[in-house]
C-alpha cells in the first residue's frame, strides 16, 4: 500500500522498535494485551487511537521503542487486526513493512475457554487453535471463539 | 486407513472409510473370523470414566478376534489420581498394547493422547466431544435395517447439545448425503461448533421442536435421552422431557419402515410398548457393538502388521467382500 499517512507523524517518529499501524479503531488495548504491555511496562510506547485514515475511517497506532515483534506476535496480532501492518524502525527509517497474514493455526498464545477441554488441564502441550475466516477453533475440544479474542490471549 | 491409523473423531472418516468398516463388519458376522487371527494381540482399555458395556464391548471383540484386553482398572485406583498426565499414562500402556481404546471426561482427550503414542488409538468418549466408534455401529445398524446408507431422511431427537453420540452421528450422516431433522427443546439444541461443521460440509438440516412436524418423512428416528442434570429444578425437566417420549401409540403416526435406534441405556424416552413393534431396532444396534469393534479392530491391526497406513488397506477391501 503507498497510502501516505501524515497522522502517524501525531506521536513521534521513533529510533528503532516497531510501528503497528491500521489496527481498527478502538483496537489498540487488544494490540498491547497481545505484546504483554500494561501499565507494569518500561518499554517506551505510544498510543494512538482513532486517529483519522483513509482506509478504515478511523484507526488506531501502537509505536514501540527498541523491540522488534516476533512472528508468533505478529500472527496472534492478525486475528484481532486483519489490516494491520508492521513496520520495523530501525535509525529513523522503515527497515521492514509488511502487512499481517493470518496463520493457519496459533499455537500457545489463546487459551481455550471450555474449562472441560484437554488442553486447560496440565498435560504437556500448548494450546492450539485452526484459525478460520472468522474466528479460531481449539484443536482438541473444537470450541470456537469468533468474539473477544483478546480475552483468551495467553501469552 | 484412517487418519494416521487412529480413530478419534467421525469428521476424520471418510465415506469410503466407513464403507470399508461396515463391509468388514458384515463380513465378520456372515463369516466369523478363526480365533488365531488375532493370537497374542493385546488391546489396552484406558477408562478414565466408567463405561461398563463400552468397555465390555471392546473387550468382546479384541477376544473373538483371539487377542486380549489389558485393562487399567478402576479410575480411583490408577495413577491418574496419584497426579500422572494422561499424555504419562497413554504412553505407559502404550509400550504394553498393540492398540488403545480411551475413555475419558474432557473434549479432546484422545486428539491430544494420539498426539503421544504409535499405536493405534480409539476414541471411546470424550466428554460431550466425540463418540466414532458409537457412530459406526449406528451406520451400521441403519445400513442393515433402512435399506442402505444414501438419501435417508433421519430425525435426531432428545439432548442434542450435549450428546456427543448425536454429533458424530449428524457429522457422518452428512457424506451420504443424509437429511437430517433435529428435535429438541431450544435449550439443548445443537452447539454451535456443530452448526459450524455442518454447515461446512452443505448438510441439509431442520431444526424442530415437536416430532410430529416431521415423523411421518422419517426413514430413520435416532432417539437419546434428555439428562435430567442438565435441568436446575426436577419440574423443569419434567415439562420439557416428556414432550420428547415416544411409545407405541407414537409410532402408529410413522412410516411402517421407520426404524428407531437409541444409543442406550433409555431412561423412560422410549416406553418399552415400542420394544414389540417392528420400529425398534436398540437392541440390535447395541449387538452390533461387537461386530463392528471387531471390524475396526481387524483393520487396524492388519494396518500395523504391514507397517503403516497405506499398507494392507487396498488389500483388506477387497479381501472382505465384494
Ligand atoms: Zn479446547
Amino acid at each position: 500500500m503507498s497510502e501516505r499517512d501524515d497522522h502517524e507523524l501525531r506521536v513521534s517518529k521513533i529510533q528503532d522498535g516497531t510501528v503497528i499501524d491500521h489496527i481498527a479503531g478502538g483496537h489498540a488495548p487488544d494490540v498491547l494485551a497481545i505484546l504483554g504491555i500494561d501499565s507494569s511496562t518500561d518499554e517506551v510506547v505510544s498510543v494512538g487511537m482513532n486517529v483519522p485514515s483513509d482506509r478504515l475511517g478511523h484507526k488506531d497506532v501502537v509505536k514501540i521503542e527498541g523491540r522488534e515483534l516476533s512472528q508468533d506476535e505478529v500472527d496472534v496480532i492478525s486475528l484481532i487486526a486483519p489490516a494491520a501492518s508492521i513496520n520495523i524502525i530501525r535509525e529513523y527509517g522503515v527497515a521492514e513493512k509488511h502487512r499481517v497474514e493470518r496463520p493457519d493455526t496459533v499455537e500457545g498464545v489463546l487459551s481455550c475457554p471450555n474449562h472441560d477441554c484437554i488442553s486447560t488441564e496440565g498435560e504437556p502441550v500448548a494450546s492450539r487453535f485452526a484459525v478460520l475466516d472468522d474466528g479460531v477453533r481449539c484443536a482438541y475440544c473444537e470450541t470456537l471463539i469468533r468474539e473477544d479474542l483478546a480475552e483468551h490471549i495467553s501469552v | 486407513m484412517l487418519d494416521r491409523n487412529h480413530v478419534i473423531t467421525a469428521k476424520n472418516l471418510s465415506r469410503a472409510d466407513i464403507e470399508t468398516v461396515l463391509d468388514r463388519a458384515a463380513a465378520i458376522e456372515r463369516d466369523p473370523p478363526d480365533r488365531e487371527r488375532h493370537a497374542g494381540r493385546l488391546l489396552g482399555l484406558c477408562f478414565f470414566e466408567p463405561s461398563t458395556r463400552t468397555r465390555m464391548s471392546f473387550e468382546a471383540a479384541i477376544k473373538r478376534l483371539g487377542g486380549d484386553a489389558l485393562d487399567m482398572g478402576p479410575v480411583d485406583s490408577s495413577s491418574a489420581t496419584k497426579g500422572e498426565s494422561l499424555a504419562d499414562t497413554v504412553r505407559v500402556i502404550a509400550g504394553y498394547a498393540d492398540a488403545l481404546v480411551l475413555r475419558h471426561p474432557s473434549e479432546g482427550a484422545a486428539t491430544m493422547a494420539s498426539e503421544f503414542v504409535d499405536v493405534p488409538l480409539l476414541n471411546a468418549g470424550d466428554g460431550a466431544g466425540q463418540h466414532p466408534t458409537q457412530t459406526l455401529l449406528d451406520l451400521y445398524t441403519m445400513r442393515e435395517n433402512a435399506g442402505g446408507l444414501t438419501d435417508l431422511t433421519v430425525g435426531i431427537m432428545g439432548d442434542l447439545k450435549y450428546g456427543r453420540t448425536v454429533h458424530s452421528l449428524a457429522y457422518a450422516l452428512t457424506k451420504f448425503d443424509a437429511s437430517q431433522h433435529f428435535v429438541s427443546p431450544e435449550s439443548l439444541r445443537l452447539p454451535r461448533s456443530v452448526r459450524y461443521d455442518l454447515h461446512e460440509a452443505g448438510a441439509q438440516v431442520r431444526e424442530h421442536d415437536d416430532l410430529d412436524e416431521v415423523l411421518a418423512e422419517l426413514d430413520v428416528l435416532y432417539v437419546t435421552r434428555i439428562q435430567r442434570e442438565r435441568f436446575p429444578d426436577e419440574s423443569e425437566y419434567r415439562a420439557v422431557a416428556g414432550e420428547y417420549r415416544i411409545d407405541a401409540a407414537t409410532m402408529e403416526r410413522a412410516r411402517e419402515e421407520c426404524v428407531v435406534m437409541h444409543p442406550l441405556p433409555r431412561v423412560d424416552e422410549i416406553a418399552p410398548d415400542v420394544d414389540a413393534t417392528p420400529h425398534a431396532k436398540y437392541f440390535e444396534q447395541a449387538h452390533n457393538g461387537v461386530p463392528v469393534r471387531m471390524a475396526l479392530l481387524d483393520l487396524l491391526l492388519d494396518d500395523a502388521d504391514s507397517g503403516g497406513a497405506a499398507g494392507a488397506t487396498d488389500d483388506s477391501v477387497n479381501g472382505g467382500e465384494r
